[in-house]
């Protein structure tokens, strides 16, 4: 047997950690180079202000930015409270048992889910079914039951990770169980919570597959929540893959990109705050 | 005891309780007295905590517990169906082996409860804050500090907190289940001397581990061993001449 002295061993096993580590990083860094590189000379207050013309070679991406907007806007509206509803029922309402594991291996099944299927349900049943049309509106709701399993899952997992004796102290004091999650629960558990809300953000906003079949890909400005629109992720794709414009397909997605960069920097720099004040 | 006479607060018959299969107390037959305080000792195990814990019907939280028998509490079966639980837990309050605030502030620590309770005026608030604070002498430590989170205190200071949120909805009862164990000796003594200042107003019934604390701050003393009560009486009686022979080898430290 070959016999390596430990301390090289140990050397070594770094080495080959580190390098694996940095291939994650060096891909980050390689898709933000790419995308920024070309994307950022494409901006200016114009892009960003004006609506697209010529089917998107000219003019700005302002109708998409709001599109995407809006269609997050309604998929957490609707997801949000189903998700952290189902969180609270699964961990305070219900005790473990057949019917905690069914549901659970539901929203599992349903995180499975390629999202171009959802884009299909999203079209049979809201679009064609629920007579919506492709509209802001299908859309929205399609993303909401994409995010949910997610929201699901992170909602339980913090609302799991409160200490059980603030239960316990809660409930000794004469509270109900609804007090107790709304007064103590949830205060501690909404870090976790908004955590897995902002994951679910960046989901919404990145969607392609399940929003071109739902909310359509027509470029003018939205003005109801029934108007067919084109979110800045199915801009990308149209003008990408149908040689429309490359560099305003580089813009869009710079500007995809920082949005979700800046979102996630906001959250956390707010949720530490928050924490802050707590403790 | 030079004071008159306690009447009777809570009494315990025939109580028997089960977790699924498995019997915790058995047969449990017992009086306590208002405005004393009973401490209940014996090895771990052996019943005491779960007993506290039926008092006030915490161990309904608990899945498959059974209780049987009757706890009678201001002329009221608590195990009888029109018991109001929320407000059963407001008379007979509990404080826990860890301190454990709320990650809230000390403010609202204390007034958790009251507002729980549909309190919210803000003045009777601030004057319970100001009441509650004082009854567990942190008043003049912590004025200043009122807006500070709870959880910068310390370990002495939170018990004494929690005291303080529960004395803030006015229980009659105080169940203390181990309070001292999280604490230094010096802490224990403090709190032992608050023990004895609530004793004017409040029953205590206290679950411990530790002889020396149930001999130095009880009235009456209860040794429970293998989910039995196996002796009850004046905590002097069962420190100095138990009748039972299981307790006299529990307290003098021969077994447990």
């Amino acid at each position: 047997m070959l016999r390596i002295n430990p301390r090289t061993e140990q050397k070594i096993i770094s080495y080959l950690l580190y390098f694996l580590t940095s291939i994650a990083i060096i891909v980050l860094i390689f898709i933000l180079t790419v995308i920024l590189k070309n994307g950022l000379p494409q901006l200016s207050l114009e892009f960003l202000t004006k609506n697209p013309a010529d089917m998107g070679r000219e003019g700005g991406i302002l109708s998409t930015i709001l599109a995407t907007v809006f269609l997050t806007f309604i998929a957490l509206l609707v997801a949000t409270p189903l998700g952290v509803g189902t969180a609270i029922y699964l961990t305070e309402y219900t005790l473990e048992g057949r019917v905690t594991k069914i549901i659970r291996f539901g929203a599992e099944c349903l995180a499975g889910i390629p999202s171009i299927i959802f884009g299909l349900f999203g079209f049979i049943l809201f679009v064609n079914k629920l007579n919506f049309g492709w509209s802001i509106l299908s859309g929205g709701l399609t993303l909401a039951f994409m995010i949910l399993p997610t929201i699901i899952r992170t909602s339980e997992e913090a609302i799991k990770s409160v200490p059980m004796a603030y239960r316990l102290v809660s409930f000794s004091l004469g509270s109900t169980r609804w007090q107790t999650v709304t007064k103590v629960v949830l205060p501690s558990a909404i870090p976790g919570i908004v955590t897995g809300v902002i994951l679910s953000i960046g989901r919404s906003i990145g969607e392609t597959a399940a929003v071109i079949f739902t909310a359509g890909s027509a470029l003018r400005m939205p003005t109801s929540i029934f108007s067919s629109s084109r979110t800045m992720a199915v801009h990308f794709y149209i003008l990408a893959k149908e040689g429309v414009s490359m560099p305003k397909a580089y813009g869009t997605a710079a500007v995809l990109v920082i949005s979700i960069l800046a979102i996630n920097l906001l959250t956390y720099y707010m949720m530490g705050r928050y924490i802050k004040k707590k403790s | 005891m030079s004071r008159q006479a306690a009447e009777n607060i809570i009494v315990i018959k025939n109580l028997n309780f089960y977790y699924g299969q498995f019997q915790a107390l058995k047969n449990i037959n017992l009086e306590i007295k208002a405005r004393r305080i009973t401490a209940l000792i014996g090895p771990s195990g052996c019943g005491k905590s779960t007993f506290l814990r039926t008092l006030n019907r915490m161990n309904d939280l608990i899945e498959g517990a059974r209780a049987e028998g009757e706890i009678w509490f201001d002329g009221k079966n608590i195990f009888s169906p029109e018991t109001d639980l929320l407000e059963l837990r407001r008379r007979v309050g509990m404080v826990f082996q860890r301190p454990n605030p709320f990650p809230l502030s000390i403010a609202d620590n204390v007034t958790y409860g009251l507002r729980v309770h549909g309190h919210f005026d803000r003045l009777f608030l601030e004057e319970r804050l100001y009441w509650s604070l004082k009854a567990v002498n942190l008043w003049d430590e912590l004025k200043d500090r009122l807006n500070e989170s709870a959880l910068n205190l310390t370990g002495e200071q939170q018990q004494r907190l929690c005291i303080a949120r529960l004395l803030a909805v006015q229980p009659e009862v105080v169940l203390m289940d181990e309070p001292c164990s999280a604490l230094d000796p010096v802490a224990t003594a403090r709190i032992e001397d608050l023990m004895r200042e609530l004793r004017e107003n409040y029953t205590i019934i206290i679950v411990t581990h530790n002889m020396q604390q149930a001999a130095r701050v009880s009235d009456y003393t209860g040794y429970f061993l293998l989910g039995e009560l196996v002796e009850f009486g004046d905590t002097n009686q069962i420190f100095t001449s138990p009748r039972d022979k299981r307790t006299e080898d529990y307290i003098t430290g021969r077994f447990g």
